[in-house]
């Protein structure tokens, strides 16, 4: 470290312009978690909140929108009941609807059709008000809408009427739709665009989107055996998450932006260092000369990405931080968590680590001959 | 008396087939412990590869170098990266000092090679070759004289057995040519460096033991004009 400090010191205008590329790079990359990360919660957060293991689908639904194209019945629900390994099994239903609240307040929401006091009743999960029919339990975004406990919100087309009885504490979210929690039988008739005094067939309540399970043990079910004896096609709560509207698509396009700021990151940092061992060469080579050993110098060179990583990426993860702070008090799908960030800090930095590797191992090649004159 | 350093039937060549250069022919040579050798010649008559050969950069085609008892011919890559670092000294053309090193600091770094039983103190080593007022300073705030000198004082701080000096005035001019190799010469003959110095300049042979010429990759003792 003798030989790399002090030329991090020497050379401080360019390795500071290095580090400047490197910071950039770590807002951006801190930037696009938090947008990952708020675009996740604003699709599935009300899935994620679900305390369920998988949802039993219709067979060979499709799964890009198994939430908006599944029926299932109280065959399928009846079967998952009974099998080995499974600790609750109870319908759900999940429809995307326009509404306006007798205030005027515009808004779409995710109806999620829960049975009462079971294990996805908001008021067993959270303490919520009991819903009852004709009622709903919204989510905190949905009240950010500026809807009240107590406001009237009016289905559309059908002029159903749903009265707000409480509001969650937390966002849940569906397809970036506030959630509405309500009883199975209200939402049933809500999907069927029941209006009122209209006379309802019985197979509306037959029907639901999918069978909410809870296991004690996932490797305890025979998910396929069940799957048949059903007539279902069943997913895990995260498998599900890609039948939420725009869901794969987003993530998967945030994603591939993350990556490539990760290989740029590995190619500039290993631009930089090729470029430095180059410039060394003659150096490197007096060095070898007087007796230096391969595993100095690359433990040098090392030592001197590591303080240039580390330090920018501080730096541009502390910048970015208090930019994504700003962005998250705005309406923007953004939110900051620990471990997304902690994940693309540790990739920035191995990756950008080993660009740094590949180039200083040019260091090896370098000829302690070229040290004496005639080599010059 | 054993030498420090000995080169017996040394022969180098370069390249193969038709293009084979001879760059040593059967050179051999001693040099006991403080003293100091010349070797002159045209360029191109094999003078940096005799110092390569000597200073383990590069092994010979046939014949033994050794170091006292140190046969270089038996030891592995990390070995003889090992004897550079613990009993050979290069001082190479204008210092070839670390750019970003101050002087005292020039002189620190071969003792962070590794660990060293006896190394001399790197602030009198300055002092002792005149640059203890420039301690602070790097290269290019540096004569070409005075990185020399700190070059010499990083070349011996490890106490080496033997110092190989590859022109060390080609970018001096005669006053500081005269000053450099005196302090090389006191160096060597003080504390018993065997010392081999590669150079053009005739005018500062006076200092040296011995004046060896080397033409054509064929080393023998010179004319009475050219010493």
């Amino acid at each position: 470290m003798f030989l790399a400090l002090r030329e991090l010191r020497f050379a401080r205008g360019r390795f500071a312009l290095m580090g400047a590329v490197v910071a950039l790079i770590a807002i951006l990359v801190v930037i696009l978690s938090g947008l990952s990360v708020g675009l996740a919660n604003d699709g599935v957060s009300g899935l994620q909140r679900m305390p369920v293991a998988s949802f039993a689908f219709q067979e060979n639904v499709s799964k890009d929108a198994a939430f908006s194209r599944s029926v299932v019945g109280q065959d399928a629900l009846d079967t998952w009941a009974e099998q080995d390994g499974v600790i609750g099994a109870v319908p759900f239903g999940n429809t995307l609807v326009n509404a306006r609240t007798d205030q005027g307040v515009e808004i779409d929401l995710a109806l999620f059709g829960i049975e009462t006091g079971s294990f996805l009743d908001p008021a067993i999960r959270y303490g919520s008000a009991e819903v009852q029919e004709g009622e709903v339990v919204i989510s905190r975004t949905a009240a950010e809408e500026g809807i009240e406990v107590g406001d009237t919100i009016i289905l559309q087309p059908s002029e159903a009427e749903l009265t707000v009885v409480d509001i969650l504490d937390d966002q849940h979210t569906f397809g970036h739709v506030d959630v509405g929690y309500l009883p199975l039988k209200t939402w049933q008739e809500a999907r069927a665009g029941v209006r009122p005094g209209d006379v309802v067939p019985d197979r509306v309540y037959e029907e639901f989107t999918a069978v909410a399970l809870q296991v004690d043990d996932e490797s305890a079910v025979d998910w396929a055996a069940a799957d048949e004896a059903a007539g279902t096609t069943s997913l895990t709560r995260e498998e599900s998450y890609g039948a939420s509207p725009g869901y794969t698509a987003e993530i998967a396009t945030l994603q591939l932006i993350q990556w490539f700021l990760y290989a740029i990151s590995a190619l500039v940092i290993g631009a930089f260092f090729t470029v430095l061992t180059i410039q060394r060469r003659q150096e490197i080579a007096v060095l070898r000369a007087m007796g230096a050993s391969t595993r100095y110098l690359l433990r040098d060179s090392l030592v001197q990405s590591i303080v240039l990583l580390v330090v920018s990426a501080g730096i541009g993860i502390g910048i970015g931080l208090a930019l994504g702070a700003a962005v998250s008090a705005t309406a923007m799908p953004f939110a900051l968590e620990a471990a997304p960030i902690a994940v693309a800090t540790v990739l920035l930095l191995v990756l950008g680590l080993l660009g740094a590797a590949l180039a200083v191992l040019r260091i090896t090649r370098v000829d302690p001959l070229a040290a004496l004159g005639g080599s010059r | 008396m054993t030498a420090a350093l000995s080169l017996k039937d040394v022969t180098l060549t370069h390249g193969d087939g038709e293009e084979i250069v001879l760059a040593l022919d059967h050179v051999s040579l001693e040099v006991g412990p403080g003293e100091l050798v010349a070797i002159v010649g045209p360029s191109g008559a094999g003078k940096s590869s005799l110092l390569a050969v000597a200073g383990a950069l590069t092994p010979p085609t046939s014949g033994t170098v050794r170091l006292g008892e140190l046969d270089l011919g038996t030891a592995s890559r990390r070995e003889l990266t090992r004897i550079r670092r613990e009993r050979i000294g290069f001082v190479f053309q204008s210092g070839n000092l670390i750019p970003a090193l101050t002087s005292l600091d020039q002189i620190r770094l071969p003792l962070t090679f590794g660990t060293f039983e006896n190394p001399r103190d790197p602030r009198r080593l300055l002092a002792e070759v005149g640059m203890e007022h420039k301690a602070d300073r790097r290269p290019h705030q540096l004569s070409g004289g005075e990185r020399q000198r700190v070059g010499i004082a990083r070349a011996l701080v490890t106490r080496p057995q033997v110092l190989l000096v590859d022109e060390p005035t080609a970018a001096l001019d005669r006053q500081r040519s005269q000053d450099v190799v005196a302090l090389l010469a006191r160096e060597a003959h003080d504390h018993g460096v065997a010392t081999v110095m590669v150079t053009h300049d005739h005018d500062v042979l006076h200092h040296c033991d011995r004046v060896l010429e080397m033409i054509d990759g064929r080393l023998r003792e010179p004319l009475a004009e050219t010493a």
